[in-house]
């Protein structure tokens, strides 16, 4: 095989990778801007794999089948958004402590996926699920096509999120008023933007983006639910957000490396190359702790109050 | 003061039980199961005969180790998520020492053997601290990271280096350890059941760890770079250290823990011999309000809740992921409790309620005194 083609099969084969953590990543974007760092953000992607899938399987016989997919997705936004404000009224308005009440929710929305499955459906079942859409003209450029061009319309979306996120950040005044109670939020609060309901909002639209992410793994890549069908993407996502620098497009590119990262191993197995299968499944979450300890200057970049509960009451 | 504290933490607890059992009713309700007679299986089930008693308390053994190093690493400010990884190299560090070593006597052999554990895991919680101290790395993430690759090397040391000859052999292939040494075998408390003296040993390291934090210099300083980073280090306490260290101990009760099931109850590395209880032992932790003294109690009220669990599986077909949703509900109540805990405002009203309520709780004293 002439290196190209094996360029070509590893970058084909990324794009589908990096479509969930790049999702999931730009959510937790919004809520660390908005100064809360959710961990949950994995048991959100599981409610959401869930949901997405299980819409579709329950709908198959009824009127509303043509539409069960769409309604997936819905149903797993509205289900991610529903425990982002779960997750707000925890750290927002209870200000407990966000890393340990993070896992609380993640093993909620895991345990809770799973225990749903197991009571509705039992036993592993596929959907038909969303299927490629190669883009009419462009998919048949040569080389770019297939790489950008021949893919689930949820990728489209992921990279359209991109810039979207992007303007909703730095080009709105909501984005704005995120951004302010993520770094400074005495300071917002004192010029009438309200903290917590800012926060709510963030956490909301995360959560809802978590959701979709996990849609996204069920519906679109394995067509299926299990309980490790999200495998700690959640958490990686959250690391890509550190990566990225809190820009949309740091986090883009930490998405694709991390894609590129995993397509290349798998297509390593294709190649014949002998490597123990379980360092390979490893070699994301090894990139992810390098990754994290070389990002640490990063930090001053990031929203200054991230992880910390806002007290209006509280002096000094 | 002391007194007032211990009411109000459990009056909390109380109340944070109350929720998290409601909110779990909900979940009950959906998938068509009785709430009470669920949790009546659950709670009450476990206990119905001595064998029943010893199961949960050959679960508590791990649960308790395990919370009392998780209980170490927040009060010094680290969180430590990845007991599960942690045990897991606890269980390749002791199952390698004990097969390398055959011809060791008892005496030499079992103590050995647990030490290697304690040593797996804290290499590996101290790896976390290490980045946390020195790179800054979000300890949350690593640990996280770190467990599932902890459990990749585990399932590839299982079915690669350490596989069971014998399992070539058969060609049944499970992937699984060698036996290992009689030796290396902690005793049995109750004959014909699987109790064993591990369950000594973890009251005695509870013991231990309330001395460590309450009693030396050492725990002091680690319980105040965890109250306050930035004023410990006005002090003079070196914090960075101080994590470091209580990632060791963290991780080295966590890979006790695992030598524990190894010598103690399965008595050769197995797959899935973690089952979750590096994540049981933060909500056990938390239960226990982070002290010795509660998380003793905790970590037998999830081992009843652990195999109740599976008694409800099999009973009442309610699947068993509903403990990590309990688990789950428990974290977030707890957490959320715990701004309560903190608000003195919050204190103060309830302890007048209380004392409204039942005078003779505060006769030693002269009304309520926040």
């Amino acid at each position: 095989m002439s290196p190209d083609v094996m360029i070509y099969n590893v970058l084909c084969l990324a794009v589908p990778f990096s479509v969930a953590i790049l999702i999931a990543a730009l959510g937790e974007n919004f809520n660390q801007r908005a100064g809360v760092f959710n961990l949950g953000c994995d048991g959100i992607m599981c409610m959401g794999a869930y949901v997405g899938f299980m819409l579709p399987y329950a709908l198959k016989s009824a009127a509303l089948a043509p539409y069960g997919n769409v309604l997936g997705l819905v149903g797993a936004m509205a289900v991610g958004a529903a425990f982002g404000l779960l997750f707000a009224l925890v750290t927002v308005t209870f200000r407990a402590s966000q890393g340990i009440a993070g896992i609380g929710l993640q093993m909620l929305g895991w345990g809770l996926s799973g225990t749903l499955f197991r009571h509705f459906v039992g036993g592993v079942t596929g959907v038909e699920g969303i299927q490629v859409w190669p883009i009419p003209y462009l998919s048949k450029i040569p080389f770019l096509g297939g790489v950008l061009f021949n893919h689930n319309p949820l990728a489209y979306v992921a990279f359209l999120l991109v810039p979207a996120s992007w303007f909703l950040l730095y080009k709105t005044p909501w984005g704005l008023k995120v951004r302010a109670v993520g770094t400074h939020p005495r300071a917002a609060d004192t010029m009438g933007i309200h903290v917590d309901r800012t926060r709510y909002q963030a956490l909301a639209l995360g959560g809802a983006m978590a959701g979709l992410a996990g849609a996204y793994l069920s519906l679109c890549q394995a067509k299926m639910f299990s309980d490790d069908l999200v495998a700690g993407r959640g958490f990686i996502a959250v690391a890509l957000v550190y990566f990225g620098r809190w820009s949309p497009l740091g986090i883009l590119g930490g998405a694709m490396l991390f894609s590129i990262a995993q397509s290349f191993q798998l297509s390593m197995q294709v190649w014949g190359i002998k490597f123990p299968y379980e360092f390979a499944v490893m070699l994301p979450y090894v990139l992810v702790i390098i990754v994290l300890a070389l990002a640490r200057k990063a930090r001053q970049l990031g929203p200054t109050d991230l992880g910390k509960p806002y007290n209006r009451e509280m002096r000094f | 003061m002391n007194k007032q504290k211990v009411i109000f933490g459990g009056t909390v607890i109380i109340a944070v039980s109350l929720v998290a059992a409601l909110l779990v009713a909900l979940v009950l309700l959906a998938i068509g199961a009785s709430p009470l007679a669920t949790y009546k299986t659950i709670l009450t089930g476990p206990l119905s005969d001595l064998f029943g008693v010893t199961e949960v308390l050959v679960r508590s053994v791990p649960l308790l180790l395990v919370g009392l190093g998780i209980a170490i690493s927040f009060r010094s400010g680290i969180l430590n998520i990845g007991a599960e990884g942690q045990i897991q190299m606890g269980v390749l560090a002791a199952t390698a020492t004990a097969l390398a070593l055959p011809h060791l006597s008892k005496g030499f052999l079992l103590p050995l053997v647990l030490l290697a554990g304690a040593l797996g895991g804290a290499i590996w919680g101290g790896i976390a601290g290490w980045l946390r101290a020195r790179l800054q790395v979000n300890e949350i993430l690593s640990t996280v990271m770190l467990n599932y690759i902890a459990a990749q090397i585990h399932t590839f040391l299982l079915r690669g280096p350490m596989l069971d000859p014998n399992e070539l052999e058969t060609g049944s292939g499970t992937p699984q350890s060698m036996r290992l040494p009689d030796a290396s075998f902690l005793d049995q408390i109750v004959p014909g059941t699987r109790l064993h003296t591990g369950l000594i040993l973890a009251l005695v390291a509870a013991l231990l760890v309330w001395v460590l934090l309450w009693k030396t210099t050492l725990g002091y300083r680690m319980r105040a770079a965890g109250a306050g980073a930035k004023a410990a280090r006005y002090a003079g306490i070196p914090v960075e250290r101080y994590l470091i260290i209580a990632m060791l101990l963290a991780g080295g009760f966590a890979g006790l823990a695992g030598a524990v099931e190894v010598t103690g109850v399965h008595h050769r590395a197995i797959e899935g011999i973690s089952s979750g209880y590096g994540f049981a032992g933060i909500v056990v932790a938390l239960f226990g309000m982070l002290h010795p003294g509660g998380i003793i109690p905790s970590s037998v009220f999830f081992g009843i809740l652990l195999i109740g669990a599976d008694m409800t599986q099999r009973s009442a077909r309610v699947p068993a992921n509903m403990v990590l949703v309990l688990q789950g509900v428990i974290i977030l109540a707890i957490v959320s409790g715990q701004s309560f805990l903190r608000n003195p405002y919050a204190q103060e009203r309830l302890m007048r309620w209380l004392a409204g309520l039942a005078p003779w709780l505060f006769k030693s004293k002269k009304g309520v005194q926040p």
